[in-house]
């Protein structure tokens, strides 16, 4: 799966405006995961409902940083995902579906905070691109 | 059957009163068309879905999302009979129409999609989780009598 010159535009365009408020789009799309998809919690148990704000915000930055890193590296999202594909593999080992409610979490941020930019176009990129992302990251499960 | 609580009851026919039926139904058609292109098998006879565009301006993917989006308000006033509501458009779509039912979750989520980019901020996480189990109740609902 390759994305088209066109796609590749309207993720970096709209990466321009992700990257102004990252951390806060990770912290709403995981706590949208757990929230609509709770058995996702069964990969966090370290996480303290109290604090549970602040790691989503934490981990939430850490998953952007990554989406961004694909972004910026799109022509190569293996490579620059290498050391993700491998942690995902043998040491996270997230079930593959997932990736799936995770992508869908985000482009439901994304929609909610970018109305105007989210249209059918860049629904369709970056559904493609986040298809993409976990195919990689789940390249090496076996 | 789909089990929401009093909250996402409350929720759900709250935001689905300012929900502009016809409106948010052709969107919600037209995307999955565009995000899912191997869905426009069931529309040959659609006419032009050549670019987002095309599909995004088409009449008849904005007349038949809405009837679509309209059918789906029937099962938001009888979530506790999906089954019962949906009895007759699950066979149509097995015996007539021959829709994989997967399309039926692949649509759901993209209406999901159309309601968070209408709705921003009033789209909580809350309003999304209710929100995902009628669409998954009325996916089920149509495949029920899938033989």
């Amino acid at each position: 799966m390759s994305l088209t010159t066109n796609e590749r535009t309207i993720i970096l365009a709209m990466w321009d405006k992700i990257a102004t408020e990252s951390e806060e789009i990770g912290r709403e799309t995981l706590d949208r995961l757990l929230t609509v998809f709770p058995q996702a919690k069964t990969y966090f148990p370290h996480f303290d409902m109290n604090s549970r704000s602040a790691q989503l915000r934490a981990h939430g930055a850490k998953v952007m940083s990554a989406i961004g890193d694909a972004a910026k590296n799109i022509d190569n999202v293996s490579g620059a995902l290498a050391r993700l594909s491998e942690m995902h593999a043998y040491i996270l080992r997230v079930d593959p579906v997932n990736f799936k409610l995770l992508s869908h979490c985000l482009l439901v941020t994304l929609a909610t905070h970018f109305p105007a930019d989210f249209t059918a176009e860049a629904h369709e990129a970056w559904d493609k691109f986040m298809s993409l992302v976990s195919s990689v990251l789940t390249e090496k499960y076996r | 059957m789909v089990h929401l609580t009093a909250e996402e009851k409350a929720l759900v026919t709250g935001l689905w009163g300012k929900v502009k039926v016809d409106e948010f139904g052709g969107e919600a058609l037209g995307r999955l068309l565009v995000v899912y292109p191997w869905t426009q098998r069931f529309f040959d006879s659609f006419g032009d879905l050549s670019s987002a565009d095309a599909v995004m301006g088409n009449p008849k993917v904005k007349a038949h999302g809405a009837k679509v989006l309209q059918s789906m308000g029937d099962g938001i006033k009888n979530l506790d009979n999906l089954k019962g509501t949906f009895s007759k458009l699950s066979e149509l779509h097995c015996d007539k129409l021959h829709v994989d039912p997967e399309n039926f979750r692949l649509l759901g989520n993209v209406l999901v999609c159309v309601l968070a980019r209408h709705f921003g901020k009033d789209f909580t996480p809350a309003a999304q989780a209710a929100f995902q189990k009628v669409v998954v109740g009325v996916a089920n609902a149509l495949a029920a009598k899938y033989h």
